[in-house]
């Protein structure tokens, strides 16, 4: 195959992987988008494998039987509850890839260079392009593979703290080594030296040491986050990978590398700022963790949690005609969502309007509530986002509250010295009765007490999720 | 220590500060208790009911004044009582010290002490000794009973064999805690209810009790009820104005009216003036309870019942809790008995009166022979619903215009410093990158751009599936090493292979996921 016809079979491969990304607009035609996605990988891989540049064909099949194996095994039976360790993993794969072919071009570049003339004319493939570079070439390659592997680095690490955390491998509260940021500042500014060190001429070692101190400010930075900011963690290490892929595409001077970057890239930094804007907070201030400085005492609240047995949440659910289930993290640490689907079977049976309000920072991955009521059969038309649902609860019978605490908590609105002060949440104490599923008193992953628990409408309903629906399931037919 | 409650000496008081039962708590808290014979049978306790737990019964009040370390009463001190407060007694009854400079002065200059009901803060750690308010909540509501006694009509329309009776209709001026008794005994009872306060945050209460709030459309009428300790203060003239008028329109249809407004430290402003009364209908009635400030009716005569020429009637009682005095004994016994707890932190029968504390600190008026009124303003705000949030102001078609061209105007300057410094930056890395270079980074910034427009289109419920194909497609860094994997280099093949088997794990894994996940979204 030609370089003509590869490059052609490139931007076909941009385009498809545009139209993917574009069909995730609506869940119908998400599922044909996907195909433009699979279609367009399988034509850019095997042109690059069939084109001219490449070669060692047995190594290399050996390699994608193997992890096609994996990976089709591991997609095949992950649980919807696992998802965001699942993505965080994959996130890491694409750091280390990148970290790896970044040294390689290094490497290749230190041959070529070391190579006379005559050699050089034989060269084939990515070694014949290095040869063609002359210094200023090879000086912005040398910045290109810095930032790959820098960045490459930071992805790997980050993603397989995130992971831990995800999978509960890792304790999930927010940790730093004594000193804070000075560590990752100062990691930082090491790297950079040791870059212009590099683009200066000193050897691959400097970029070896690269890779481990980005790897240290990964893991750092990572650890410093706690669960709940998961979502934006993920966004953005899905954003990081991307720029990775990116910057190999620059050294390697492959567009096809770099639009699929950029594309990853920037749809991780969106889902980011769209998650950042969802908990009314700096980006910065969420990666560098922890909630910012204290505005003053928080408000008083009076009265008292009452709790509630499951008869009367069943008896007030009879009655109701309108309820609006709000899920979060802790329906799926219950494993809950099939009783939520099954009890929303039962209530819309029974012609009551039943719907969903998912907060945009619900769970530890964007969009994760949504997958899981999927998962359980719950129709996607009854489930809302926020600004679509929050003006009916006024007319709400019954707000149920499933393992969510900080996006239905009042206090962002009224209490201006709360921590999550302005940051919008779900106004499920407008409806006529709360129920609040929850297996404690403790305050939510934040520590903010929430004063909804305490209003006059609202009923705790004590209990692991799953059981507590499941013995309303039961009185409820 | 022992606590003494004295009968009390105004004339028609049937109250008493201090019931069998509150006297059994009292001596749970290590208290002796002391009471005159017959200070219950108004309010129907007999000295028997007192003895029978062991409260000493005396016959005459100058003994048990000596007697008793603390003396708690209803009425504010008259006659003889003041001068039997001695050193280091304490006085606890409602004592009007607004009005009671003397007798302040006079109870400092003696050494004793004294704690004023009506200056228990409106906190909610003291809600449990507002005996304001639990005396307004009865007053409320005797004040509908003593309506719908002199009423000829019932409250609640009906549809009877004989014919039909139209509902009574009835407005509750001032829905503090009497306006909002009254408010709930008047619907309950089955008449139309319309209620209006100056504070209209309370709108939302008044409308839960079932009545209907008058609304004032007067911008001014934005008072904060929670700066001023949840009571109302005083308005201006042009909102009066427009309330009288308002008044006025509603006066001819109202059978029954009942006017509870007062602002602390102030005579009752007159809200239902002569003409409102001679308008409305014959066998109307008109309820005062702001009788004893001087009323809120013009024609209002304190302690009586009078009517009018065109036959409506006007009651200006001012004892409403007494004649209710069961029932109000038994809560102002409760309000003094919480009060007491306060003050016996020790559960020991000894008084330690802590002047940190915000409320003991503002029902105090004398204390260590010093007058102590008026309190500085509590630390914790009064109990007031929270001031509705100021609605967005409508704007007019130009307000709104002008606006829009000024965001339009900030937004194209944005857009404008945004391309200027980007402009720039590409210039200075075009004059120095080779270019080769260049034409990488044009696909570079094209492609976040198209990357920034798709994305944005992107469903919020799809967002998890939106990451796992970003994830699959990341896995496109394959070709990198793909493209290396062909070196002669063994170190460079080894890490080229690595790479190629995770970046395939990437894209098979992420894609089959992203199908999965899809195929799981469905429609009802």
């Amino acid at each position: 195959m030609g370089i003509g016809i590869v490059s052609a079979a490139y931007i076909a491969a941009t385009v498809l992987f545009i139209l993917s990304l574009g069909g995730l607009s609506n869940q119908e035609s998400a599922k044909r988008a996907v195909w433009y996605g699979i279609v367009g990988m399988a034509i850019a891989v095997f042109a690059t494998i069939f084109g001219p540049d490449s070669g060692n064909y047995l190594v290399l099949i050996i390699m994608m039987v193997i992890a096609a194996v994996i990976g089709a095994y591991v997609a095949g039976r992950v649980q919807m509850t696992e998802m965001p360790q699942l993505v965080a993993a994959l996130h890491s794969f694409v750091g280390l890839a990148a970290v790896f072919i970044g040294l390689n071009a290094d490497f290749e570049l230190h041959s070529v260079l070391a190579m006379d003339e005559a050699t050089r004319e034989t060269l084939t493939g990515f070694a014949k392009k290095l040869a063609q570079k002359d210094g200023a070439e090879i000086a912005i390659l040398k910045v290109e593979v810095f930032l790959g592997i820098f960045i490459g680095a930071i992805t790997f690490t980050g993603s397989v703290v995130a992971f831990g955390k995800l999978a509960g491998k890792i304790d999930g509260k927010p940790k730093k080594l004594p000193g804070g940021h000075m560590w990752n500042a100062v990691s930082a500014a090491a790297c950079l030296i040791l870059g212009i060190a590099y683009i200066a001429g000193a050897g691959v070692w400097t970029m070896v040491l690269v890779a481990i101190i980005a790897g240290f400010i990964g893991w750092h930075l990572i650890m410093g986050i706690g669960g709940a900011d998961m979502p934006v963690v993920v966004s953005m290490l899905n954003s990081y990978s991307g720029w990775a892929a990116a910057a190999i595409g620059f050294t390697l001077g492959n567009d096809l590398l770099i639009v699929t970057g950029a594309l990853v890239g920037s749809s991780g930094a969106i889902l980011s700022y769209i998650m950042c804007r969802a908990m009314n907070r700096h980006f910065v201030s969420v990666i560098l963790g922890g909630f910012g400085g204290d505005g003053g005492p928080a408000m008083e609240i009076d009265g008292e949690m009452v709790a509630i047995d499951a008869d009367s949440v069943a008896a007030a659910l009879e009655d109701a005609d309108n309820v609006i289930i709000v899920p979060g993290y802790g329906m799926a640490v219950a494993q809950a969502q099939q009783s939520v689907s099954e009890l929303t079977k039962r209530l819309r049976a029974k012609g009551k309007t039943v719907r969903f309000g998912i907060h945009p920072v619900a769970g530890r991955l964007p969009g994760h509530m949504n997958v899981l009521l999927a998962e359980a059969k719950v129709p996607y038309d009854i489930v809302l986002e926020m600004d679509e649902i929050n003006d009916d609860f006024p007319e709400t019978d019954v707000a149920i509250v499933i393992g969510s605490n900080d996006i239905v908590n009042p206090a962002a609105q009224e209490d201006p010295n709360s921590p999550i002060a302005g940051m919008p949440v779900l106004e499920v104490w407008k409806a006529k009765q709360v129920f609040v599923s929850k297996r404690g008193q403790g305050t939510g992953y934040s520590g903010i007490e929430n004063p909804l628990f305490y209003k006059e409408n609202t009923r705790m309903f004590y209990g692991d999720a799953k059981a507590s629906l499941d013995q309303l399931l039961t009185i409820i037919s | 220590m022992k606590i003494g409650a004295p009968r009390e000496l105004h004339e028609g008081e049937a109250r008493v500060a201090m019931t069998p039962e509150s006297a059994a708590q009292l001596q749970k808290l290590g208290y002796e208790c002391l009471v005159e014979s017959g200070a219950g049978a108004a309010a129907g306790f007999s000295d028997a009911a007192y003895e029978a737990i062991g409260v000493k019964v005396y016959k005459t009040p100058a003994p048990l004044w000596k007697a008793a370390d603390i003396v708690i009463k209803v009425r504010p001190p008259e006659g003889p009582e003041l001068k039997r407060l001695t050193k280091d007694k304490l006085l606890i009854s409602f004592f009007n010290p607004a009005e009671s400079e003397e007798a302040m002065q006079q109870a400092a200059k003696q050494g004793g002490n004294v704690i004023a009901m009506e200056m228990v803060p409106r906190i909610s750690r003291a809600q449990k000794m507002d005996a304001l308010s639990s005396m307004a909540n009865i007053a409320g509501y005797r004040a509908v009973i003593e309506a719908g006694n002199n009423f000829g009509r019932f409250f609640t329309g009906q549809v009877t064999a004989a014919g039909k009776v139209p509902p009574a209709k009835v407005l509750v001026v001032g829905a503090g805690v009497a306006g909002l008794a009254a408010i709930g005994t008047s619907t309950s009872l089955g008449a139309i209810t319309y209620a209006f306060d100056v504070r209209p945050e309370v709108a939302e209460q008044i409308e839960s009790m079932g009545a209907e709030f008058v609304f004032l459309d007067f911008e001014e009428s934005q008072q904060d009820g929670a700066a001023t300790g949840g009571y109302a203060a005083p308005s201006s003239p042009e909102f009066r104005e427009k309330q009288l008028e308002k008044f006025r329109e509603l006066a001819p249809e109202m059978d029954i009216v009942i006017t509870t407004a007062l602002i602390p430290g102030r005579p009752a402003p007159k809200l239902w003036l002569k003409d409102m009364v001679e308008a409305m209908k014959p066998g109307s009635v008109v309820v005062d309870l702001a009788a004893e400030r001087g009323g809120n009716c013009d024609l209002t005569v304190a302690d009586e019942k009078i009517v009018t020429d065109n036959d409506v009637t006007i009651i200006g009682y001012t004892d409403f809790p007494s004649r209710m005095a069961a029932q109000s004994s038994t809560l102002y016994a409760n309000n003094v008995r919480h009060m007491m707890a306060d003050l016996t932190p020790e559960k020991d029968g000894v008084v330690v009166q802590n002047m940190e504390d915000d409320v003991i600190r503002g029902a105090t008026v004398v204390h260590d022979g010093e007058i102590t009124y008026p309190p500085p303003p509590p630390k914790v705000q009064a109990i007031a619903a929270q001031k509705p949030k100021d609605k967005p102001k409508e704007l007019t078609p130009e307000e709104r215009k002008a606006q829009e061209a000024a965001a339009f105007r900030e937004a194209t300057r944005f857009q404008i410093q945004m391309l200027v410094g980007g402009g720039i930056l590409m210039l200075i890395l075009g004059a120095f990158a080779p270019a080769s270079f260049m034409s990488h980074f044009i696909v570079f910034v094209l492609a976040c751009f198209v990357g920034f427009q798709v994305i944005w289109n992107v469903s919020h419920a799809l967002h998890t599936p939106l990451m796992a194909v970003t994830n699959a497609i990341s896995g496109i860094i394959i070709i990198g090493a793909l493209l290396q994997i062909g070196s002669g280099h063994w170190l460079v093949v080894v890490l080229a292979a690595i790479s190629v088997l995770i970046a395939s794990i990437n894209i098979v894994g992420g894609f089959m996921v992203t199908r999965r996940m899809l195929a799981m979204f469905q429609k009802s």
